[in-house]
């Protein structure tokens, strides 16, 4: 196509959506112990804002300022799942037992209560980014 | 005491009315969406759906006397915008991920 049209309101749009949206799928992260969210609709949110962002500025730019193959985040996903799973191993309890603990003097958040199952959603939560955006990537990429 | 009452059951009678008004809303917009001659049409009709969806599920929420719903009003909100962004992508230009933009 040799006209190029203007974009100059979606890119403005896109660069205040985005950043929502990378905080939006953060809080639905953290908030999955106790409401409504968790690490698979937190991943796919990210996914979203990325897709939006491959959407408004093409293939290659974006590309350039997230320079990570989202094949490789599959199976480091995996691993952090399988590897807190096994975490119980060194406190001979069975596989996936899980635990938690009170800290007091964490800066900004004052006395949290830390889960081990924090750890396993952040492995579901980079496997759904993997999977979710190698394919739309893939299919998008369809010569 | 009594106050309250006739309070929760004011509130209760008025999002009843209220989610009559944006079911038929809903259901005029769905007949825009079918009957609409143009593909642009149609686009514009999903997309004030999904706005009227968002109201929706506020009623409901107001209507079950809870708050757990709110994340699910935020979260259509941005599925949808994505969406209109896709589908005028495709209307406008053929491919909604260009390789090169410039």
């Amino acid at each position: 196509m040799s006209m190029r049209t203007n974009d100059l309101i979606l890119r403005t749009t896109t660069i205040l959506i985005a950043f929502i949206l990378l905080a939006f799928s953060v809080y639905l992260f953290i908030a999955g112990h106790n409401a409504p969210g968790g690490g698979f609709i937190g991943g796919l949110m990210t996914a979203a804002a990325v897709v939006l962002m491959y959407m408004t500025y093409g293939f290659e730019s974006v590309k350039k300022i997230i320079p990570i193959n989202f094949r490789y985040l599959i199976p480091v996903g995996l691993l952090t799942a399988v590897l807190t799973g096994m975490g119980s191993f060194l406190y001979n309890e069975p596989f996936l037992s899980q635990t938690f603990a009170h800290f007091s003097h964490i800066p900004i958040l004052g006395e949290v209560e830390l889960a081990t199952a924090l750890l396993f959603d952040l492995g579901v939560y980079l496997t759904v980014v993997g999977i979710t955006l190698t394919i739309i990537l893939s299919i998008a990429n369809d010569q | 005491m009594e106050t309250l009452e006739m309070t929760q059951a004011l509130l209760e009678i008025v999002t009843e009315i209220c989610i009559v008004g944006v079911s038929i809303s809903l259901f005029i917009l769905l007949y825009r969406a079918i009957k609409g001659p143009t593909n642009p049409d149609r686009a514009v009709a999903l997309d004030t759906i999904g706005i009227n969806l968002m109201g929706l599920a506020g009623l409901i929420a107001i209507y079950l006397v809870t708050t757990k719903l709110n994340d699910i009003i935020l979260l259509i909100g941005i599925l949808l915008f994505i969406g209109t962004v896709a589908i005028a992508k495709f209307l406008e230009k053929g491919v909604i991920i260009e390789r090169d933009m410039d």
